[in-house]
C-alpha cells in the first residue's frame, strides 16, 4: 500500500486515495501524426522493473495531478513533482543517479 | 488422563467457574481457561479428526501456531468454524462441536482413510481425478466438494458487527514480551510514537512462566517485576499506545501494516464490536514476535496427548492442567528439560527424558537428573496408542527404529527445537539467513524489507532475530547445543515414516515428502503444492523447517539451498468479517440517492442500480408487473405527459476565456459557436477515436457552458477533463466543476408537457419564447429553475432543474398541477423505450467502447473544420475507416416478435474454431407499446447500405428468429412531434 | 423556508459521540489563481475572512472559508446570504478568470460531538486523526466516498460529503459512534 506525497496540496497520501494514471511525460500525438508515433503515444508502455516515472492523481484529496519517480521493484520513492513538466527535474534525476548508478541505460535496453 | 492440578495456574481464577459445552456434553471450567485447557481439565485431550484421514487428534501447542484442536464455535449467526481451541478464551455458555467426524468424534466413519492412506498419497488428487473430462463435472467434484474443507461453513449472515481503524506513528512493535517491552522503551525514550502490540492479553511473553521457572534475572529484577514495571513506565508516557489482544497479522509496502483485535470473542453478544481490523502506517515495524517450538518427526508423534513440550508446560504453569499423568519428555535440546522439572515440581510422573543427543551435560538435565529422572540418551521414540498416546518404543537415533524397550505414559512432551518467527519480517521480502548450529532462519539484518527512503522498514528484536535465550538481557541457566533430528530415528523405514506426521492439519507425512522429492517436485513450492504441506490454515508454523529438512535431505541438498517457501500474510486466519469492516447491509456500498428518491421509494418504484444510484426502473401499481407498467409509462409519454427524475444526468460547468476552444477539443463537434441560451447535442470520445460519452451541451454566457453527461459518467467525465486541463494543456485558461448533485433535474415530457408547467407559471414557455434546443432561466412556482427544451424521447419535453433540495418540493408540485391531464411518472425503461423508438443511441448499448461516432451514423455530430480533437487521429487509422464496420441500423423481425439481448447476426460459414461467422449483434431490442411489436438497433456489417435485407438471428432461447434490416428511427421520423 | 431544506431533514443518531446534520449554511466553491490579490479581497469583502494557507480554514464576521486545493476555495455563509455573497464575488471578479458556484444544495454536512470524534472518524479515513490540529481541513477518503474532514475543537468534528452519498455517510459515522465501539488510544 504505497504512501506518495502530493506536491500540489501537501498531504502525504494513502494509496487508497489516489488514483494512478500510468507513465509519466507522453508526447502526445494527434490528428497529422506518423502512424507509428501515434500508435506509440497510444499503446506503448514502459514496464521497467527498476526506476519509473509515473503519473497519479489526488483524487480522494485536492484532485490535482502530479508526478512520482518510484522504484518499481524496492518501492523507493524518490520524490513527487508538479504534473505541468514534460520531463522530471534534473535535481531529482541527480539524485536517482546517486543512488542507482546506470538506471539510465537499463531504462534504454 | 489429562486433569486439573490441586494449585497452580498463573492465568486463572479457580472462584468464577464457567460452565459450557462440547459436542452437546456439559462441562466446566474457570475463568482465564482456554477451551483447550478446561477441555483437558475435564481429561478430554481428543478434541477433532485430521483433515485428510480423520485421525484422532489432540491440541499440540498452547498457542496461536495450533494445527489439530480445531472446533466449531457457537450457534447460527454466531457460528464459527476452524476455532483454535488453544486460543479461544472460554466463557460462560460456551457451546463447541468438533469437526471432521461423523457420527462422532470417538467414531468415525472417515476414519477408513487412515486405514486407506498407503491409497492416499502426495498428489493423489492430481493424479486420480485427471480422466477422463467428461467425469470432472458429475463425478469428480461432488467427490471433491464432499471431502473439501475443514469445518462446516456458517449459515445465515453473520450476527456480529465488525470495523476498522486508522492508526498512524513512528514505531510498531509486534510483541509485548520483554524483547517487545525493551524495544518499546528505547524507542519510547527518543520521543517517537509508539504502538507496542500484542496478541495474547498479557505482557511479558514466555518470560513470565520460563523466566520465572529459571529465576532469571532482568536488570537484577525478577522478570514478572521487570514487565510490570516496564508495562507501568510505558503506560505513563504520552507518546506510547499499548494494546493486548492485537495480532500483528500483515506488513505490507511503504510501512502498511494490518493487526487483528479480538474484541469480544470472550463475551459473545456484548455491545460493540467483534473484532476490528487496524490499519496502521507507521514509520518502522519491530517484529518481536518470538519463537516457535518444532516437533519431532517420529511415527506416531500426531496421537493426542503427543505435544509440544513447552506447549505442557504453559497449560501447567498458566492453567495448572496436566496433559497426562504419567509423560514422556522427547527432545534434541536442553530446553524440553524444562517441562520435566515443571511436570515433576507439579507432581506429575516423568518416567524418562529420551534425548537425542549422546551426550547430555547441561545445567537443566543436570537438575533432571537430580530430581530423579531417568534420562535415556542418544536416543529416539514411535508412539502407540488409538485415541490418546499409550506407550513409547525406544530406538537408537541413529538406527532404524529397532525397539530397545517400551515405557508406558499418556501424554509425550517432544521438543525439536526452537524457530524464530520470521513472518512478518518476510511478508515484505526481508530476507533469511540459515543457522546450522541451532537448525533455524532467522532475519538477516543486511537485507531487511526496504520502506519508500529505501531504508529498512522492519527490524527483529529477541528471539524472532534469532537471540532464542535472550542471553542479552536475562541472566538464566546456559544451555547445551542441540542436535538436529528432522527424523525420528534417522534410519527410520517406510513404516515408520508413513506415520512421522509433518504438516498436522494436512496430514502431510515424511514419506509424502520424500515421495514428491522422488517424482520430481524438488522445488520447495512445487513440493508444497503436490502435498499440501505448509497450505492448511495454521500454514506451516509447526511443519516448515521440519518439511524443508526432509526436502533437502531427499535432494542430498544443505537446507539453506532448498529454502523457505513464501510467508503471506495474515499471520493467522482472521474473520471475514473484519476485512469487511462496517460494509455490510445498508452499507455495504454507498447507494447514491436523488432528491426525489424517498418519493419513488413509497410510490411503487421497482428500482434498478445505474452505477451507484438507484433509479426508479418503473413504477408499479397494484397488480401491474414491470412489463404492463413500462406499457403504461411510454404510452402516456406519447399520448399526454410523463414525468422523470433525471437528477442523476451528469453536469459540468466550464468556465474561462478558453471555455470554447477546450470544448472544441473535448467535444468531437463544434461547441464554440453555439449561441448563449441556446443548446447543442455533443459526443465525447477517447484518443482511441471511440465513443464514451454524450449529452446536451448548453451554453450559458459568453465565457460558460453547462456540459450534459450520462448517468453513469459524470465522474469519470469530469476527471477526463480535469486530466487533459491539468496535464496536457494546462495552458489553457478553464475552470471546471462537476454541478451534478446541485440541481435536480425533471424532464416533463409529452404533448401536455407546456401546459402542465404552465400551470406553475412564471416562466414563458411558448414555442416562440423557448424553441427546441433552447434554455431559459427564471422561476417556476416560485422556485429558481433552469429550463431546457431538449428531448430524449422524441416529443415535446421541458428538462427543469432547480437546486437540489427543492427538487422534491417542484416534483410535487408538477404532480399537482398535472393532476388533471393524469399525469404520471415513468422509469428508465421507459426512457429506454422512448429513445428507442426514436433511434436515439444510449452510451453502453450501442457503443461498448469498440464503437466509433461514424459506427452509428452521426458523422453529423462530427466537425471537419476543426484541426483536431480528442479521438480524431484515431479515427483516421485504416481499420477505423474500413467500409466493412459494422454499423448502426435498425431491426423489425418478420413476425413482430422481440428479438432477445445481446444476439448475434450470423452470416454464411465457420470460423477456424468452427464457430459460426458473425456479422453483426443486437445492440437494443425492446417491445414498442407504441408501435405495438418488436424494435431493435443492431451494428451489422455495412449494415445502412443493406435496407430491407432480411438477416437470421439465432436466440439464446433455441429459436431462430429473421429480422429485417431497416432505418432505426422507428417513431416520427420527420420529428415534427418535439419541435412543437 | 424551503431554501432551508437539508438533504437527510436533520437526522441525528448519538452514540459515543452524537452524529448529526449540520445547520443550514450557504457554500460557494470559489476557483481562481489564489495569489491574485484580487481573489482575497473578494474573499473578505464577502466574509471577513483572510485567505487560508493550504489545507486551512479562516473565519471572519460573515462567514468562513476552507483551503480545497491550489486552486480552489470553499466559503460557508449563512444560509441566506448565499445569493448575495455570489453575486458580490462574482461583481468584484469582473475581468478575473475564476469560478464562482453556489454548491449548497450538492453537499451534506455532518456535525460530531463528544470526545471520541477523532477515533470515530479514524474508522473511516487514512487521515492521521490523532494529530490532525483543529482548522485543518482533510480532504480524504470516508469508507468508500470522497468528503472533508475537520475539526472545530478537540470534541467537535465537521463532516462534508456529496448530498447524494449523505445517507451513507450518515450511517457509516453513527455505526462507528455505536456504543461499545470505544477504541480509547487517542
Ligand atoms: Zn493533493
Amino acid at each position: 500500500m504505497l504512501r506518495l506525497h502530493c506536491p500540489n496540496c501537501g498531504v502525504d497520501c494513502d494509496e487508497t486515495e489516489l488514483s494512478a494514471g500510468g507513465e509519466a511525460h507522453l508526447t502526445r500525438f494527434g490528428p497529422g501524426s506518423e502512424d507509428d508515433d501515434f500508435e506509440s503515444y497510444l499503446f506503448m508502455r514502459k514496464n521497467p522493473k527498476g526506476v519509473h516515472f509515473e503519473r497519479w492523481r489526488h483524487v480522494m484529496g485536492c484532485g490535482k495531478w502530479f508526478h512520482a519517480a518510484r522504484n518499481t521493484v524496492s518501492l523507493r520513492v524518490y520524490g513527487t513533482y508538479p504534473a505541468q513538466v514534460t520531463a522530471p527535474p534534473e535535481a531529482l534525476l541527480a539524485e536517482i543517479d546517486a543512488v542507482e548508478p546506470g538506471w539510465r541505460n537499463k531504462e534504454e535496453a | 488422563m489429562a486433569h486439573r492440578l490441586a494449585t497452580g495456574g498463573r492465568r486463572i481464577d479457580r472462584s468464577r467457574r464457567l460452565g459450557f459445552s462440547f459436542d452437546g456434553q456439559s462441562l466446566e471450567g474457570v475463568q482465564g481457561d482456554t477451551l483447550a485447557s478446561a477441555l483437558m481439565a475435564n481429561g478430554q485431550v481428543l478434541m477433532g479428526r485430521s483433515f485428510k484421514y480423520h485421525r484422532p487428534r489432540g491440541p499440540v501447542t498452547a498457542g496461536h501456531e495450533e494445527p489439530n484442536a480445531l472446533v466449531g464455535l457457537g450457534q447460527g449467526g454466531r457460528f464459527e468454524p476452524n476455532a483454535r481451541a488453544t486460543t479461544t478464551p472460554l466463557h460462560e455458555g460456551l457451546r463447541a462441536q468438533s469437526q471432521n467426524r461423523w457420527p462422532s468424534l470417538k467414531f468415525d466413519v472417515g476414519a477408513v482413510n487412515a486405514k486407506l492412506s498407503r491409497f492416499l498419497p502426495a498428489g493423489f488428487y492430481y493424479k486420480t481425478f485427471l480422466w477422463p473430462a467428461s467425469f470432472w463435472h458429475k463425478v469428480y467434484e461432488p467427490i471433491i466438494r464432499q471431502s473439501a474443507g475443514l469445518g462446516r461453513p456458517p449459515e445465515g449472515s453473520d450476527a456480529d458487527r465488525y470495523e476498522h481503524f486508522y492508526h498512524h506513528n513512528d514505531v510498531t512493535i509486534v510483541g509485548g514480551g520483554v524483547a517487545g517491552l525493551a524495544r518499546a522503551l528505547s524507542e519510547a525514550q527518543d520521543g517517537k510514537r509508539v504502538l507496542l502490540i500484542d496478541q495474547d492479553d498479557r505482557w511479558g511473553g514466555r518470560a513470565l512462566t520460563d523466566g520465572m521457572r529459571d529465576g532469571a534475572t532482568i536488570d537484577g529484577q525478577s522478570a514478572e517485576t521487570w514487565v510490570a514495571d516496564a508495562v507501568a513506565r510505558l503506560e505513563t508516557m504520552e507518546n506510547v499506545t499499548l494494546r493486548l489482544n492485537l495480532q500483528g497479522t500483515g506488513v505490507y509496502d511503504h510501512g502498511w501494516m494490518t493487526a487483528y483485535e479480538r474484541i469480544s470473542d470472550h463475551r459473545p453478544g456484548t455491545e460493540g464490536p467483534r473484532h476490528r481490523l487496524w490499519k496502521i502506517r507507521t514509520g518502522h515495524i519491530v517484529t518481536a514476535t518470538g519463537a516457535i517450538e518444532r516437533p519431532l518427526a517420529f511415527a506416531g508423534n500426531d496421537l493426542p496427548g503427543v505435544m509440544l513440550a513447552s506447549a505442557m508446560r504453559d497449560f501447567l504453569d498458566d492453567f495448572g492442567v496436566a496433559v497426562g499423568s504419567k509423560v514422556v519428555v522427547v527432545t534434541n535440546n536442553d530446553d524440553a528439560y524444562r517441562t520435566a522439572l515443571a511436570l515433576h515440581e507439579a507432581g506429575v510422573t516423568v518416567r524418562a527424558v529420551v534425548d537425542a543427543r549422546t551426550s547430555v551435560t547441561g545445567a537443566l538435565p543436570g537438575q533432571v537428573r537430580d530430581a530423579g529422572i531417568e534420562i535415556v540418551t542418544g536416543s529416539g521414540v514411535k508412539a502407540t496408542g488409538d485415541q490418546v498416546v499409550r506407550s513409547v518404543e525406544l530406538c537408537a537415533i541413529g538406527g532404524d527404529g529397532t525397539s530397545k524397550g517400551r515405557i508406558s505414559c499418556d501424554a509425550v512432551a517432544m521438543s525439536g527445537g526452537w524457530s524464530p518467527v520470521p513472518h512478518l519480517w518476510s511478508h515484505c521480502g526481508g530476507k533469511l539467513l540459515w543457522d546450522d548450529a541451532r537448525a533455524f532462519f532467522y532475519p538477516d539484518a543486511n537485507r531487511p524489507p526496504l520502506g519508500a527512503d529505501g531504508g529498512a522498514m522492519v527490524s527483529a528484536e529477541g528471539a524472532a532475530a534469532g537471540d532464542l535465550t535472550l542471553s542479552a538481557l536475562t541472566q538464566g541457566p546456559e544451555e547445551a547445543p542441540m542436535r538436529p533430528v528432522w527424523i525420528m530415528p534417522e534410519k527410520a523405514g517406510p513404516e515408520l515414516r508413513t506415520k512421522m506426521f509433518l504438516d498436522y492439519q494436512n496430514d502431510v507425512k515424511v514419506s509424502d515428502i520424500q515421495l514428491a522429492a522422488r517424482e520430481g517436485f524438488i522445488s520447495v513450492e512445487h513440493a508444497k503444492r503436490y502435498t499440501t504441506l505448509g497450505m492448511a490454515t495454521d500454514q506451516g508454523k509447526l511443519s516448515n523447517i521440519n518439511g524443508l529438512a526432509v526436502l533437502a535431505d531427499a535432494r542430498g541438498e544443505p537446507i539453506p539451498t532448498v529454502g523457505t517457501t513464501t510467508f503471506r500474510p495474515p499471520f493467522t486466519p482472521i474473520s471475514m468479517g473484519s476485512i469487511a469492516g462496517e460494509a455490510r447491509g445498508e452499507i455495504f456500498q454507498p447507494l447514491r440517492r436523488t432528491p426525489i428518491h424517498a418519493w419513488h421509494e413509497e410510490n411503487g418504484a421497482d428500482f434498478e442500480p445505474v452505477g451507484q444510484w438507484r433509479r426508479p426502473y418503473c413504477y408499479l401499481r397494484p397488480g401491474e408487473d414491470r412489463h404492463s407498467a413500462v406499457k403504461r409509462e411510454v404510452l402516456n409519454v406519447r399520448s399526454n405527459v410523463g414525468l422523470l427524475d433525471a437528477s442523476t444526468l451528469g453536469k459540468i460547468v466550464v468556465k474561462g476565456p478558453d471555455a470554447g476552444k477546450f470544448l472544441d477539443l473535448v467535444y468531437t463537434n463544434m461547441m464554440s459557436t453555439l449561441k448563449v441560451g441556446r443548446c447543442r447535442y455533443g459526443l465525447m470520445c477517447s484518443e482511441n477515436g471511440f465513443l464514451i460519452d454524450d449529452g446536451v451541451v448548453a451554453r450559458l454566457s459568453e465565457d460558460s457552458y453547462l456540459c450534459h453527461t450520462t448517468t453513469g459518467g459524470a465522474d469519470r467525465i469530469h476527471a477526463h477533463l480535469e486530466e487533459f486541463l491539468q496535464t496536457e494543456w494546462w495552458d489553457l485558461q478553464v475552470y471546471t466543476a462537476n454541478v451534478t448533485e446541485q440541481w435536480a433535474q425533471i424532464a416533463v415530457v409529452g404533448p401536455n408537457a407546456r401546459k402542465v408547467l404552465e400551470k406553475l407559471g412564471g416562466m414563458d414557455l411558448s414555442k416562440d419564447a423557448l424553441p427546441f434546443m433552447a434554455w431559459a432561466e427564471g422561476a417556476l412556482a416560485g422556485i429558481p429553475a433552469r429550463v431546457f427544451r431538449i428531448s430524449f424521447s422524441g416529443e415535446l419535453s421541458y428538462e427543469v432543474a432547480v437546486p437540489a433540495n427543492q427538487g422534491r418540493a417542484l416534483w410535487d408540485k408538477l404532480l399537482e398541477a398535472g393532476a388533471e391531464f393524469d399525469i404520471q411518472p415513468y422509469g428508465t425503461e421507459g426512457l429506454h423505450v422512448l429513445r428507442a423508438e426514436k433511434g436515439f443511441i444510449m452510451i453502453g448499448d450501442e457503443s461498448d467502447g469498440t464503437v466509433i461516432p461514424q459506427d452509428l451514423g452521426l458523422n453529423w455530430a462530427i466537425s471537419k473544420k476543426k484541426d483536431d480533437f480528442i479521438g480524431k487521429r484515431g479515427q483516421e487509422r485504416s481499420h477505423m475507416t474500413d467500409p466493412d464496420r459494422w454499423r448502426l441500423v435498425g431491426l423489425e423481425t418478420l413476425d413482430g416478435s422481440v428479438l432477445p439481448d445481446g444476439a448475434y447476426v450470423v452470416d454464411e460459414g465457420e470460423n477456424a474454431n468452427g464457430q459460426r461467422n458473425m456479422q453483426g449483434r443486437v445492440t437494443s431490442t425492446y417491445y414498442s407499446p407504441t408501435l405495438d411489436r418488436g424494435i431493435a438497433m443492431a451494428l451489422v456489417r455495412r449494415g445502412p447500405e443493406r435496407m430491407g435485407e432480411v438477416l437470421e438471428i439465432p436466440g439464446t432461447d433455441g429459436r431462430s428468429y429473421k429480422a429485417r434490416i431497416c432505418d432505426p428511427v422507428f417513431y416520427d421520423k420527420e420529428g415534427v412531434r418535439q419541435d412543437v | 423556508m424551503s431554501d432551508l431544506a437539508t438533504p437527510l431533514n436533520g437526522r441525528r443518531a448519538v452514540g459515543y459521540v452524537t452524529v448529526s446534520e449540520d445547520a443550514p449554511r450557504g457554500m460557494i466553491s470559489l476557483r481562481g489563481d489564489l495569489s491574485d490579490g484580487g481573489i482575497a479581497e473578494a474573499v473578505r469583502a464577502v466574509t471577513g475572512a483572510n485567505l487560508p494557507e493550504p489545507l486551512g480554514l479562516t473565519a471572519g464576521e460573515a462567514g468562513q472559508v476552507a483551503w480545497m486545493s491550489p486552486d480552489e476555495l470553499l466559503l460557508f455563509v449563512a444560509p441566506n446570504q448565499t445569493t448575495d455573497a455570489l453575486t458580490g464575488l462574482r461583481s468584484r471578479l469582473e475581468g478575473v478568470h475564476h469560478l464562482a458556484l453556489d454548491v449548497t444544495d450538492m453537499r451534506a454536512a455532518f456535525r460530531l460531538e463528544g470526545r471520541g470524534v477523532r477515533e470515530v472518524l479514524a474508522k473511516v479515513t487514512p487521515v492521521d486523526m490523532q494529530t490532525l490540529a483543529p482548522d485543518t481541513v482533510r480532504r480524504t477518503r470516508l469508507a468508500q466516498v470522497a468528503g472533508a474532514v475537520w475539526l472545530s475543537d478537540e470534541e467537535t468534528a465537521h463532516v462534508v460529503c456529496f448530498s447524494s452519498v449523505g445517507t451513507y455517510v450518515f450511517d457509516v459515522l453513527a455505526t462507528s459512534a455505536a456504543p461499545g465501539g470505544e477504541v480509547g488510544v487517542f
